[in-house]
């Protein structure tokens, strides 16, 4: 059964000279994990306004658990959990005021709300903070309250609206392990995302949207096979990098993604390792000595990049080192 | 019935918030504490105001009402906040009534004004204000500045929803109460004023609103209301009339801004 169903759904905005959505259609299966795929400005937000009652579309139809979201807005108020981009609770309050309060209007009663609290703020690792205002609370810990306070009734459907921008990467680790913990509960979950590494790692099936339509949908190993191949990363020295990625492009016949900082030039290939002699060779004849190649399977940028052109992330502020070596984008939240 | 305590929920909320940044109380508190002493003893040498008792006794009715006035800021800036949070989408979500998070601020507000009426009326009292229309009419004339005050927070809510940032809120509800109570008979006779401000501070709902707490704590002087318009000769009914009308109006428009706030 289909817990969310989304029809055609069309927003605009600023007098209809901002089309941010433009007939999207998306549903999630009952006990399920969706992961709304995106860069900055896609719809994601508005699709999950739209969903959780918080916005009218200009058309289209909506429902969850098969209640009309615009005609009985109050009845999906009850069933559902929304936590949003920013940490929508009361920074002077403390956790456990927080969570007692959204108990209440709940209408769980007072004794409830307490026990509920106390068992939220457990369950989060948030016990010792809970009569700590918001306000002291690192990125992670707001995010984890906020999630609490959208599962005080345990909803039937969780709408999670980028759960993880602007956390750092311990932040997020934390918090994908809360929300799998979720997910094996057995909850029906609709969550947006501009990390495609997220979606792969929470979601069973991913909904790719750029300008307010749906562009690709599958499980992730579907959309990585839709790409065709896999990818081929070389590294060179910096000032190869342009003629490399001249090369790669010609071979892969895609645009190839370029990482200044690691000097690594990357593109899918269909043809796999013949690419990457033909790369090789190439690279050789123009007196190019590669540091490193390599094919790697595809990644969800590469299924991002193939499928709009463009890559996923368009925001990207500066890229960062961590302690680890990995690279981590840093990315402007509005 | 779950409206109701959904709304008294909201109004904890505001107290709560009270006692967890006490410098809010505080401030609200002292600022009109100041503007009593510094026009007591500023303006209340030189204006001459014929008043048995001085200048104190026209005085306090007025900083009573502009400090009312000036509530309506701190309603709207409150509103923004919670909408820059993302609060008041989190309250959108829930299954609780509509009205309840915009009810529940009014009231909440209404509170914190009777906290800072009672600490200006002793302040008053300490430095020479002596109601003296009895106790019925006095409790009556605080009864009215809440009233007033509360039909203002009305105006703040639809303030605050309206627009996008907190300080751009609290400039704008400045910018449009401060001319509201000096344009008045507040603080100085309207006979001073030109023609036509003449006439708007009559009409001017601080002005009845500070005639009718006049009436209410025993004066006669009206203080620069001029003779035989209607607002000046009936205080009391203007303000009621006021009221209600300022609440026919910016209720139902605030909650229906309420519930279409984000499209």
């Amino acid at each position: 059964m289909k817990s969310v169903i989304a029809e055609d759904l069309v927003k605009t905005y600023d007098k209809g000279n901002v089309k941010a959505l433009d007939h999207l259609s998306l549903d999630v299966e009952e006990g399920t994990v969706l992961s709304v795929l995106g860069p900055n400005g896609a719809g994601k937000t508005t699709t999950v306004r739209i969903l959780s009652t918080l916005l009218r579309p200009d058309s289209g139809r909506a429902s969850v658990a098969g209640i009309d979201v615009i005609k009985h807005p109050e009845k999906v108020r009850e069933i559902i959990g929304l936590s949003g981009q920013y940490a929508a609770v009361d920074e002077i309050l403390t956790g456990y005021d927080n969570l007692v309060m959204f108990g209440q209007l709940y209408h769980l009663g007072k004794k409830q709300s307490i026990l509920r609290a106390n068992e939220l703020l457990e369950r989060f690792s948030l016990s010792e903070a809970a009569k700590r205002p918001i306000k002291t609370y690192s990125g992670g810990m707001r995010r984890r309250l906020d999630l609490a306070a959208s599962l005080i009734v345990k909803p039937k459907v969780l709408f999670l609206d980028e759960p993880t921008t602007g956390l750092d990467p311990r932040g997020r680790q934390e918090m994908w392990g809360v929300i799998q913990e979720l997910v094996k509960g057995g909850v029906t979950l609709l969550l947006t995302t501009q990390y495609l590494e997220e979606a792969d790692q929470l979601a069973d099936e991913i909904a790719v949207i750029d300008n307010g339509k749906v562009i690709a949908r599958g499980t992730s190993d579907v959309l990585k096979k839709e790409v065709g191949g896999e990818r081929l990363e070389v590294v060179v020295e910096s000032q190869h990098v342009a003629k490399t990625r001249e090369i790669v492009e010609k071979v892969s016949g895609h645009s190839a993604s370029v990482d200044e900082g690691l000097r690594l030039i990357a593109s899918p290939v269909s043809t796999g390792s013949a690419a990457l002699f033909e790369v090789l060779k190439a690279l050789d004849a123009a007196g190019i000595h590669a540091l490193d190649v390599g094919l790697k399977r595809p990644s969800l940028d590469d299924v991002f990049l193939s499928l709009t052109g463009h890559v996923a992330e368009v925001k990207v502020a500066e890229d960062q080192e961590t302690p680890g070596g990995s690279k981590r984008k840093k990315e402007k939240t509005r | 019935m779950s409206a109701f305590q959904d709304t008294m929920v909201i109004t904890q909320r505001q107290l709560r918030l009270l006692t967890r940044v006490p410098e809010v109380l505080i401030f609200s508190t002292i600022q009109p504490i100041m503007f009593v002493l510094l026009f007591r003893y500023v303006f209340g040498g030189s204006i001459d105001s014929g008043q048995p008792g001085g200048y104190v006794q026209l005085l306090m009715p007025g900083i009573f009402v502009q400090t009312v006035a000036f509530t309506l800021a701190g309603t709207a800036a409150g509103l923004a906040e919670d909408m820059k949070k993302g609060l008041i989408d989190r309250f959108r979500s829930l299954p609780i009534s509509q009205s309840a998070l915009v009810l529940g601020r009014t009231l909440g507000d209404s509170l914190l004004n009777i906290v800072v009426l009672a600490a200006m009326g002793i302040t008053g009292l300490l430095v020479g204000w002596r109601p003296s229309g009895g106790l019925l009419n006095t409790a009556l004339g605080f009864l009215f500045l809440l009233g007033f005050g509360y039909a203002l927070s009305w105006v703040g809510i639809f303030v605050g929803l309206s627009a996008k940032d907190a300080r751009v809120v609290q400039n704008v509800s400045f910018l449009v109460t401060f001319p509201l109570t000096f344009l008045s008979n507040a603080f100085a006779p309207t006979t001073g004023m030109p023609r036509a401000l003449q006439y708007f501070a009559e009409w001017n709902p601080v002005s009845t609103m500070v005639a009718a707490c006049r009436e209410l704590f025993g004066l006669e002087n009206q203080f620069g209301a001029t003779a035989g318009s209607f607002p000046s000769e009936n205080p009391l009914i203007t303000s009621i009339l006021y009221m209600f009308l300022i609440m026919a109006i910016f209720i139902p428009l605030s909650v229906r801004k309420y519930k279409n706030v984000s499209n």
